[in-house]
């Protein structure tokens, strides 16, 4: 009996283990950023996307949920952040708290009215949902429509780090990246993940095994909005501004692309397919308009020829779990 | 009356749109029995399969369970009540391996469900229990594999042990020799006699030859409605029946 539960499980801290080596590797390897002479606030931009990336895949990845509106908490979050740190003049640990608290807050809303259709009736109902809160921010007189909330005050964080010098500021979105990271790794790897991944691959059968699926997918819903405010709370730090680009559905389809190309379900591919997409659109900057064209002719080439994303491919041909 | 029955319906009815699927089908299931529902395509089995379960939510009639009144109830609540099916289409989680399978069934009763913010090694508890189960079924060196890998006879048996994790009451299992080869259908027939010790067992089947052996009674369901109830030796010799079975020229 102890042979066998030692077989059994063996599959399990084999793959934890691989995961925390890449762990400990991307850690390192975004660590000495600053020493390498890569452009931090290309970085910067990318890590705040990986998050958002990450929580989106959450909630794909592992519950099955095709939302099609995150740009709304990534924008929502934005533009909270920016005005508590800009008009009400709070700390940047406040500001970024005020940020994520909104998107929570909008995750709970959004999320218990969205949850409770399926398939692509959810995705359009998330869509509607963020276009609605678009016309919203459009209109509305704190986030200056057009024109976003400019110049946002840095400042000290904890009163001590000083968030207008680049290299900590770095850190800081480091940090934040990381921590939000380890959050979503461990949701995955939890009790409540393991119900959450058995109502994606069969959502009836969960049923009957007596598990209230809307409560686990609302669950999942309200972390993976709030995962996706603190991007957006950090990247107002980053951007010193807050505009309606945030908020646009386009920005929806980003994330998903991003998580496509890094590979869905995986849990170090939305950061890769991150990375790739900033990469392109600041180096590609160059070709103006046609960046959409590449942009669009990669996402055809990774449907057709490696669906599983980057991350995805290497994690077969390897056998590992990333 | 709650003792000896255990699940009773009192004209239940399901209509689509002017079509009635299920009508008027009054049914009680006795404590400790395996009783079987069985009829031709189209009967009305797996309907009257998912009204019982609230899968889907009856025009008409009652429903009652250990003498409650369960027809309003939502579908993850009768389950647990200790009431439990199975699925017509083998309905394991595919990418699981089978003794995840069977602990995500064990993790609900015990707690821990929402709790994103531990580590899943609080569920190794549950593994010394689910290996009991698997090895219940005769799955217990498929544990760690996926049930995807799984051939298609060992899903059904892991599907039932995933039931049985839930120590349920009763169990209603939806043709759940569908689509097995002989010897599969054999042990799956063995399992299911041996599990009744302890469960009630109400079971959807399609094959009148495959039941024979293994049910208390049977009932046969045509059109939607009741046709005739009893023991396989006096239904064999039912001609309605056979009549609903090949038809009224080969009567």
């Amino acid at each position: 009996m102890t042979a066998m539960t030692d077989n059994a499980l063996q599959a399990s801290p084999r793959a934890m283990r691989d995961e925390m080596v890449v762990f400990g590797l991307m850690a390192v390897l975004l660590a000495i950023v600053p020493w390498t002479g890569i452009y931090p606030f290309f970085v910067m931009q990318a890590l705040c996307f990986a998050l958002l990336a990450c929580a989106f895949n959450l909630l794909i990845g592992y519950g099955g949920l095709l939302s099609f509106g995150h740009a709304m908490f990534l924008g929502t979050a934005g533009y909270c952040s920016a005005h508590a740190l800009k008009v009400w003049g709070l700390s940047p640990e406040l500001g970024i708290l005020t940020g994520t608290a909104a998107a929570a807050l909008l995750g709970v809303v959004t999320g218990y009215i969205s949850i409770r259709r399926q398939g692509i009736y959810f995705s359009m109902i998330t869509l509607a949902l963020s276009q609605l809160l678009y016309f919203i921010y459009l209109q509305a007189p704190f986030t200056h429509g057009e024109d976003g909330i400019q110049g946002i005050p840095q400042g000290y964080l904890f009163g001590v780090f000083n968030l207008a010098n680049a290299t900590t500021l770095y850190y800081v979105i480091l940090a934040g990246f990381l921590c939000g990271f380890l959050l979503i790794f461990r949701t995955i790897n939890s009790p409540f993940g393991e119900v959450l991944k058995s109502i994606r691959e069969n959502e009836q059968r969960a049923t009957s095994l007596g598990y209230k699926t809307d409560q686990y997918k609302l669950l999942a819903f309200i972390l993976s909005g709030t995962l996706a405010g603190l991007a957006g709370a950090l990247k107002v730090f980053v951007a010193q501004n807050a505009s309606l680009t945030d908020v646009h559905w386009s920005m929806s389809g980003e994330i998903v692309l991003m998580t496509l190309v890094g590979g869905l379900g995986t849990i170090f591919g939305p950061v890769v397919g991150a990375f790739v997409i900033i990469a392109m659109q600041q180096y590609l900057a160059s070709f103006g308009q046609w960046v959409t064209v590449i942009q669009g002719v990669i996402f055809v080439a990774c449907v057709l020829t490696f669906r599983r994303g980057v991350v995805g491919e290497i994690a077969h041909y390897f056998r590992l779990s990333l | 009356m709650a003792d000896e029955f255990i699940l009773e319906t009192h004209g239940l009815t399901k209509e689509f749109a002017g079509f009635f699927a299920v009508r008027d089908v009054t049914l009680k299931v006795r404590r400790g029995s395996i009783h079987a529902l069985i009829g031709p395509n189209g009967a009305g089995k797996t309907t009257c399969f998912n009204l019982l379960t609230k899968f889907l939510q009856p025009s008409a009639g009652r429903i009652f369970y250990k003498g409650q009144d369960i027809t309003a109830v939502a579908p993850a609540d009768v389950a647990r009540l200790g009431l439990v099916r199975s699925f017509q289409i083998s309905a394991v989680f595919p990418h699981l391996t089978a003794l995840e399978n069977v602990r995500v069934a064990l993790q609900r009763q015990h707690g821990h469900s929402f709790d994103f913010w531990r580590s899943k090694s609080v569920l190794n508890r549950f593994n010394g229990r689910a290996l009991e189960l698997l090895n219940d079924v005769g799955l217990s060196e498929f544990a760690a594999v996926p049930a995807v890998e799984m051939p298609y006879g060992r899903k059904r048996a892991l599907e039932i042990a995933t039931t049985l994790a839930l120590d349920p009451e009763m169990m209603l299992l939806d043709e759940p020799m569908a689509g097995m080869g002989h010897e599969d259908i054999d042990k799956i027939a063995a399992l299911i006699k041996r599990i009744s010790a302890k469960y009630t067992i109400l079971m959807v089947e399609h094959n009148l030859s495959v039941v024979a052996n293994l049910s208390d009674i049977i009932t046969v369901l045509t059109r939607g409605q009741v046709l005739a109830e009893g023991h396989y030796a006096e239904l064999s010799k039912d001609e309605r029946v056979k009549e609903a079975y090949l038809g009224a020229g080969h009567a």
